[in-house]
């Protein structure tokens, strides 16, 4: 156990290592100078040395690796050129939508997903299950702003039930605003959690412990929606982990439709002010959150799941 | 990204990989794969002949008939512009799914190779390859591209640098693993036995055979290439105004969503049938050994 964890965390490390090379080396070898695009038509000589300056720039490559390590450690993230102030605290005041929206999200998923997963699994291949798979197909095929769109345009414009722009914290004003939203990133999910679900599902309904079950005479409702779901479901949690990117990227394009305050829309503001401090931390706080997320359900996993961590040895 | 996720599904072994042989032509395809692949083709006609097909320019504009519904005339009505959304459809489909091939298949070479590399050799090449590809598979798609594009500016470019980027990794994480079950089988190990170089074995011998699950995922892989390629066109940093790109007709049409539901609900379920084309398609080919189907 300890040595399966162990090196699940060193692998996290390495992969968290890399994604600070990786945020570095975008800024650096991306063709076009960052100085240069900030300051636009004021630059002058004297102005450009001055904010390379400022930024480290004029340093040796290597020692500019260090200092971004050093300072991204301790939780600096430098300061924004344009809104003067630090980046971390403009990532505080935004965080809070953000998570709402995907912690929103993923519950919207699995609350439609995995009833469709075992209802798919109890009769595989059968009418209800070739149009679970037939339905899927289209809400993964659709593009989440899109969707976003229709259901501001039946839920908000026509019927007027939810505001179609806008944020407000507590737990009434998240189902008021976010519902929309998260229903249009969730459903996209959706798909994925069906899927592996389902496949999940019908493997593990081959076993013997199941056969076990139905000799004991036991429904078929009950063995899939508790012996079979109890093993399942844990895989369905780190697929969900592993789509923590996904859900970011959804969210960075739904904030913008419903006019939500967050980390996507802080993104965006950057990209158009070429503000690449933020982007960067933005970045690397996206890539960070899906390595911590999966290195979590991979714990879990193994921590509930005994074979999980003996098939490692 | 990703997608459905087909890449934690252990490994078909390679005989169930090799494709059914013996069948000729069309016979051998289910009809869920005729259905999408139809639809599929139906596509690249469209797309191809864009500027045949398209009763409008894509620029065209009519100040006479602004927002007008659809009718026989505009298929999908008109835009602010007094566009027709139809013709602007058409150029924008053809547009977005060359990118999406472009940014879609030689990531998928590069992918296939370095990932039968790492399943080949082990060691060393190996561990280098697959923490790379951990690293660029643990960044979500979007924002990477959106950070590419904040570097190079909106447009095309940002694309076409950006998602190749990290397209490979996928790739590369799924050939890897069936290379690794594939490096055991009788085939392979008679090309050592026969003395054929490293070279020849991994070219001539794997590749060939792990590319068919590649191309099968290659059809979600499309799918999400072009729901990225919409949204960053929607948020404004695809191809720029005037040019059309699915997403930004899209856009165009959010503040009339109400008196001109057209504009933005049209163009959008264009996009949802070609994902459904592709995903018949890759359901089909897959038969249910990669994801969906029964076991």
């Amino acid at each position: 156990m300890l040595s399966y964890l162990i090196r699940r965390i060193a692998l996290a490390v390495v992969v968290l290592f890399g994604l600070l090379v990786a945020t570095f080396f975008i800024i650096h070898l991306v063709p076009g100078d960052p100085v240069r695009i900030v300051l636009a038509g004021r630059a002058t000589p004297q102005t450009v040395a001055r904010v390379r300056h400022q930024l480290g720039l004029d340093r040796p490559l290597l020692g500019q690796f260090w200092l971004y390590v050093k300072n991204t450690l301790q939780g600096h993230f430098g300061t924004s050129f344009t809104l003067d102030a630090p980046v971390s605290e403009l990532l505080k005041q935004r965080a809070g939508a953000s998570a709402a929206l995907i912690g929103y999200g993923m519950l919207v998923s699995l609350v439609i997903g995995v009833p469709l997963a075992i209802a798919a699994a109890l009769r595989p291949n059968r009418v209800l299950d070739n149009e679970i798979r037939v339905g899927t197909t289209l809400t993964f095929a659709m593009p989440s702003f899109w969707l976003g769109l229709m259901l501001a345009l039946i839920f908000g414009l026509k019927l007027a039930w939810f505001p179609v722009a806008g944020y407000s914290g507590g737990f009434v004003g998240i189902l008021r605003t976010l519902t929309l939203p998260a229903f249009a990133l969730g459903l996209a999910l959706t798909a994925v959690v069906v899927r592996t679900l389902r496949s999940s599902l019908l493997e593990v309904m081959r076993s013997e412990y199941i056969e076990a079950a139905r000799s004991r005479g036991l429904r078929e409702v009950r063995i899939v929606g508790k012996h079979a779901l109890r093993t399942s479901i844990m895989g369905t949690l780190t697929i969900l982990s592993v789509n923590l990117g996904f859900l970011i990227g959804g969210t960075v394009v739904l904030e913008q439709v419903f006019q939500i305050p967050g980390l996507g829309t802080l993104l965006l503001e950057a990209v158009e002010k070429r503000d690449y401090q933020i982007v960067q931390a933005l970045a690397l706080l996206a890539g960070a959150a899906v390595v911590f997320a999966s290195l979590a359900a991979d714990v879990l996993q193994a921590v509930l799941d005994p074979r999980v961590r003996l098939a490692g040895r | 990204m990703t997608t459905i996720d087909v890449l934690d599904q252990p490994p078909a072994p390679a005989t169930e990989i090799a494709a059914p042989r013996g069948r000729s032509g069309l016979r051998g395809l289910s009809l869920q794969t005729k259905v999408g692949g139809g639809i599929l083709v139906a596509f690249v006609v469209a797309a191809v002949f864009a500027p045949l097909i398209a009763p409008y320019g894509s620029n065209e504009l009519d100040f006479v008939h602004i927002y007008a519904a659809p009718s026989w005339s505009h298929l999908f009505g008109t835009d602010g512009a007094g566009r027709d959304v139809f013709s602007r459809t058409l150029y924008a489909l053809r547009l977005d799914l060359g990118i999406v091939l472009l940014v879609t298949y030689p990531p998928l070479v590069l992918g296939v190779f370095l990932g039968a590399l790492a399943g080949y050799f082990g060691g060393i090449v190996d561990a280098v390859i697959a923490r790379i590809v951990d690293v660029m598979i643990a960044f979500p798609f979007m924002i990477l591209v959106i950070a590419v594009i904040a570097i190079v500016g909106p447009g095309v470019k940002g694309v076409l640098i950006g998602v190749p980027i990290v397209a490979w990794a996928l790739y590369a994480r799924l050939a890897r693993s069936q290379m690794l079950v594939l490096r055991e089988q009788s085939f392979m190990l008679a090309t050592v036995a026969l003395g054929y170089s490293r070279k020849r074995a991994i070219l001539r011998h794997a590749v060939p055979n792990l590319m068919r699950s590649s191309l099968i995922y290659s059809t979600l892989d499309m799918i999400a290439n072009l729901l990225l390629l919409s949204g960053l066109a929607y948020l404004g940093l695809g191809a720029q105004p005037p040019t059309a790109e699915l997403g930004s007709i899209i856009a165009d049409g959010q503040s009339a969503l109400l008196n001109a539901w057209w504009v933005t609900t049209l163009p959008g379920l264009v996009v949802v049938l070609f994902g459904l084309g592709a995903g018949l398609v890759g359901d089909g080919l897959s038969d249910g050994r990669l994801g969906g189907g029964v076991p």
